[in-house]
This record gives C-alpha cells, structure tokens and sequence, in this order.
C-alpha cells in the first residue's frame, strides 16, 4: 500500500513575501561601521563612524586629529620668518599657495602688504596659481580614480611633474617650497623659467582637456556624481563652507575679486560657479578653475614687471633692513647691514602690537591666519583657518541619506586635506 | 555700508555693552563687555545686519591678567562683503560662555576646538566634545602655561605620552640672564618661569 504525500512548492516570490512577513516584528538593528583613519578614499587620516540602516548612512560622526602637531602653539614659539616652512605642511598639496597666504598677513600685520615692489607681487602670484593647478590635477586625479577611472589619475600626475620642476627650479624644493619671506619672496625667477612655464602652460590646457574628456560626459562618472552629496547656497553659507566647495552651490564668492590681495586687481579672469550643488558641479568648478589660473599665469608672464630675466633689475622684496634679511655682501662689509641681519635672525622682524586677520583664496577655499601681536618678532597668538577643517564640518550633515558607496565621490568632491584640516 | 557703519548700528542697539569700534589695519573690531550676551548680539549681526558668514572662531589667552581669556568672532557678510571682529573677555572661573551654534552651524566645530585648546566652555553646545586632541586627554595645550614640550599624560592605548625630546629646535629664547639653554622655551616648567617672563613680555606690549 502506498501513501500519497502533497508537498507544495512555493515560487521564490512567494517564499520572499512570507519571509518578509515573518522578519515583520522583529527590530531592525543598526550596523556600526568605522571608516578610516587609513582607508583609501579618505586621502589622509580622516576617521568617519558610520551608523548604517542596510547600505543607508544614517548618522555620521568626523573623528579628526590624527595629523595635530600643534602648529599654532610652535608659532608662538618662534620669529614670523621661522615659521614659513610649517606653512608649507598644513596644505601640502599647494605649499606655495600657503607661503603666500602667511608672508601676506604677517605683511598686513606690519602695514606692508601694499608696499611690496610690482615684481614680487606678479611672482607671488604666478606661485599661488601654480599651486592651484597642481592642487586640483591633484584632487581631480584621485577624485576619478577613487570613483573608477584610474586613467585620468595617470593623466594628472604627469602634469603635477612637471609643475614639480617648475617649483623645483624657483624654489630648490619640489614639495616643502618655503618660498616666502616677510617683506619678498627667498629668490628671483630663475633663467629660463618663464619659457619652461610657458610651455607647462601649453601643455597642461591639453592635458585638462584630455582628462575633462575622459570625465565630463562619463556614463558611469556622471551617475555616480550627479545629484549626490547636494549641497545647496544657505547650507554652503550657514557651514562656512569655502572656495570651490562655495562656489560649486553657486555663491558667487571668491576672494580674489571681491578683496583683491597682490595684483589680483589687475588680471582678468573669470569665477566659475555651480547650479546646483552637487559633486558633479564641485568638479565642473575646479576644471573651470584650473583654465582660469592658466589664464591669470598667461598674464602675469607677458605683464611681469623686468621680463624674463629681470634685465631692469626690479627688486623682488622690499628694501628694508629691518624687515627683509639683507643680501650676504652687504652683511659682510656694512656695519648696518651686519646688525640688521643679527637682529632679524635672533629676534625676528619687529612687528607692532595689534591684531590682523587675513585670508586667502587658496585651492581648497579660504586660508586665514589671525595674528595677535604684542609686539616684537614672535605673535601672541597665531590662529590658522583651515578651510579643509570648516569643509569637512558639514559631513554629519550630508552624509546621512545617502548610500555608503556615496561617501567615496563626496569625500573626493569636498577635495581636503587632512594636513590642514588637523595643523 | 561700511563696516563701521555696521559696528556703529550695533553700538546704537546695545548701547554700553559695545565699546566704540576701533580700526586697525582697515579692519573693524568691536569689544563686547558682557559674554552672556554674545548668542544675542551675533544673533542680531546675522539677521539684522547681514553678517551670514561666520569666518572663524579662535581665542588668545592673555596669561598673567585678568580676565584670562578673549574669544573672538571674526563675521563675514556675503551681500554687503563687509567684514566684522567682535571680541569678547571670559574669565578663568567661569570660563563659560554662551554657543553661537544656533546662529551660524559652522561654529560647532570652532567652539570645538577652542575649547579643546583652550578649555573655555560654551554653554547649550550641542556636543562639546574635543576635537583635536584624543579623548580623556586632561590639559589644554594652547593654554600660556601649558610648555611647548608637552606634559606627560598617563591615558592608556596612547603610544606617545611623554615629554617631545629636547633636538636643540629653532624657537626664540626670551631674554633674560641665564645660558640659552635654561632659556628655550621648552625646558621651562610653568610654575617657575615662564609666567614672569610672560608677565614681562605683556609690560614690553604695553
């Protein structure tokens, strides 16, 4: 005798719904989950512990500091001129920009800002659009790379080298500059230069190109960029967000135009801006960016006061011993220049009693130093705004919403720097 | 508009609480006397006068004089592009004043670390926690008569706890009688003499 058995079969559709219905009551529990400090796409030690509801990020919490060193406390420690080569540390990816940025308040502080000869100011500059090129090659590259398109990276980097030999030749080092002193800058443009900087210039505003090719139109890019990490103009304001982070929600802010510092003033150039504020429009700023520094070094290399070789002799710091380091034959037969020189290295260059706050518009937004000044060669208190620190503030707002994998383009479209943002 | 103009409208607001705008280097900077108040004056910078950019928070610590410390607020407005320095003095004991947070977001982070710096608290900040530094570490670095060299912290799990080694580095010394290497600063012990030599110094200011 046989036993017939029904056994059901249910369609996987059917067994899903089921399944769902029996997971109904129970409570959902949240993933914990730590990024960083040393993760890939956090481009330095940034920690971020990440609350997730299944790949949705619904809290954000920044941890920073694991790249303190304690730069404003050795500022008060030290002369205004021995402090330039810190400055090169705290964005390293531009420390050119970051010399110019310091000498400049130091200058304001000393009521010389406007005093500085025609010549060192077109340098300076060239310096600081130099480090704004290199700065966002540098961001774009990885930028691409950290959303899939490693070949862009390639692209950039080969131009990043030869802008290292630019700034090797100007400066004797390819990456810590400290070019600046208080009153000029360290030393005049070398022979030559301006013809291997033009040719840079050739050269790059096809490299730019090339890459905006590989990039702008990119199916796979512009998903992943477009409408993520919205960021819109009140929040970008309320956050303090800076430079092309501001610019890309399409505030109409750069500091270049609206307090002209150096001869900003006489250079013409255009301020891209965004529309909608997403990492898509971040990056479209910074493209834009990059040709409009390509066209302020053009000018600056046909206006610079002297030429190329400085036949005129235009001086590139101010003529006061008191405040700039005189030259070494000077030292060694004039009794002045000797007591100058010993003045300016063991006590500094005698700044007033007041407080200055000066910023720059530097690739990654406004760098500002504040100094308080009791007089004398060390400040009282030397603070430094960092625009990567208030940029990435806003993380624990725009990160929860968005899927996990998003963190990677928005973290590359915020463009920081953890140098700075810790100091 | 310029911005003494805009200091001026908040001395006519607040009367005697704001002292006459001073002008230094073309920058405007006004001293706010009662530092309870400040949630309420930048309240009134931001929706009555424009100031929508809250440039930066920082504080100098003016060790040797009471009261000890001044916070200042640096404020930007976007529309008129004016810029404004109001600063304000906290004393010692108390320590304490109120958070702009609900005036401008981006003053969470800088309070955060003015008081990680610092050790000034900002009352009603919605997490004030450090910033910097790590967890549980117990002094305030910023502070006057905290050495450059650092003090040893006994926290755990932290590698590097003990005093920076002295490498004969590029700091001033402050004049005064002794070898110069009783007079790098980071051999100075802050009970001993770095509170006169900077009590001297702040006189030389004057």
């Amino acid at each position: 005798m046989s036993t017939v058995q029904d056994i059901e079969f249910k369609d996987p559709a059917a067994r899903a719904v089921e399944k769902v219905e029996e997971l109904q009551d129970i409570q959902g529990e949240k993933m914990v989950l730590n990024m960083g400090p040393s993760h890939p796409a956090t481009h330095g030690v940034l920690r971020i512990v990440l609350e997730l509801d299944g790949e949705i990020i619904t809290k954000a919490v920044p941890d920073i500091g694991y790249l303190h060193r304690g730069d404003e406390k050795i500022a008060e420690n030290m002369t205004y001129n021995q402090f330039i080569p810190y400055t090169d540390r705290l964005d390293y990816l531009a420390p050119l920009a970051n010399n110019v940025a310091y000498a400049l308040a130091v200058e304001k502080l000393m009521g010389i800002d406007r005093a500085l000869p025609p010549r060192c100011q077109y340098i300076r500059v060239m310096c600081c659009e130099l480090a704004r090129i290199s700065a966002h090659l540098l961001g774009l590259g990885s930028f691409a790379m950290d959303v899939g398109a490693l070949t862009v990276f390639l692209y950039t980097f080969t131009q990043r080298e030869t802008i290292y030999n630019l700034i090797e030749a100007l400066t004797g080092a390819r990456f810590t500059t400290s070019y600046t002193r208080v009153g000029g800058v360290a030393r005049d443009l070398p022979p030559g230069w301006v013809g291997q900087c033009r040719k840079f210039l050739e050269e790059v505003v096809v490299n730019i190109d090339e890459s905006e090719q590989l990039l702008t139109r990119n199916k796979i890019f512009v998903d992943r960029t477009r409408d993520i990490g919205h960021v819109s103009r009140e929040t970008a304001i309320d956050y303090g967000l800076t430079g092309p982070n501001l610019r890309g929600s399409g505030v109409d802010f750069d500091l270049r135009k609206a307090h002209p510092y150096l001869v900003y003033d006489q250079l013409k150039f255009e301020v891209p801006i965004g529309s909608v504020g997403d990492c898509y429009d971040r990056y479209m700023v910074r493209i834009e960016e990059m040709r409009q520094s390509v066209v302020i070094l053009r000018q600056c290399l046909d206006q610079i006061p002297g030429g190329a070789d400085n036949a005129s002799k235009e001086p590139v710091d101010i003529a006061n011993g008191k405040i700039f380091l005189p030259t070494k034959k000077k030292v060694l037969t004039s009794m002045e220049e000797l007591i100058h020189q010993f003045i300016l290295v063991t006590e500094g260059p005698n700044a007033p009693p007041g407080e200055v706050y000066f910023g720059a518009e530097n690739p990654k937004g406004e760098l500002g130093f504040y100094i308080h000044s009791k007089g004398g060669g060390t400040p009282h208190r030397l603070k430094i705004r960092a625009p990567s620190f208030c940029n990435l503030s806003i993380l624990p707002h725009l990160l929860p919403g968005h899927l996990l994998s998003d963190t990677v383009p928005i973290f590359g479209s915020l463009d920081f720097v953890m140098g700075e943002c810790d100091r | 508009m310029a911005a003494r103009e805009f200091a001026q409208e908040l001395k006519t607001r607040f009367g005697e609480l704001i002292s006459e705008p001073v002008e230094f280097r073309g920058e405007i900077t006004v001293q706010l006397s009662e530092s309870n108040r400040i949630a309420e004056i930048c309240d009134f910078a931001k929706k009555q006068l424009g100031f929508d950019f809250l440039v930066d928070v920082s504080s100098v610590d003016n060790y040797g004089s009471d009261p000890r410390f001044t916070v200042v607020y640096h404020l930007y407005g976007y529309g008129h592009r004016c810029s404004l320095r109001i600063k304000t003095d906290v004393g010692e004991e108390a320590s304490e004043l109120p958070t702009v947070t609900g005036v401008w977001k981006t003053a969470d982070w800088h309070e955060r670390e003015v008081y990680d710096m610092m050790g000034i608290r900002f009352r009603g900040h919605p997490d004030l926690r450090r910033i910097l530094m790590w967890e549980g570490y117990p002094y305030f670095p910023l502070r006057k008569d905290f050495p450059l060299a650092g003090k040893p912290s006994e926290v755990p799990e932290v590698a590097f706890s003990g005093i920076a080694p002295l490498e004969g580095g590029p700091f001033v010394t402050l004049p005064s009688s002794g070898s110069s290497t009783a007079r790098e600063p980071r051999v100075r012990t802050p009970d001993t003499k770095i509170k006169e030599a900077f009590v001297e110094r702040n006189k030389e200011g004057k």
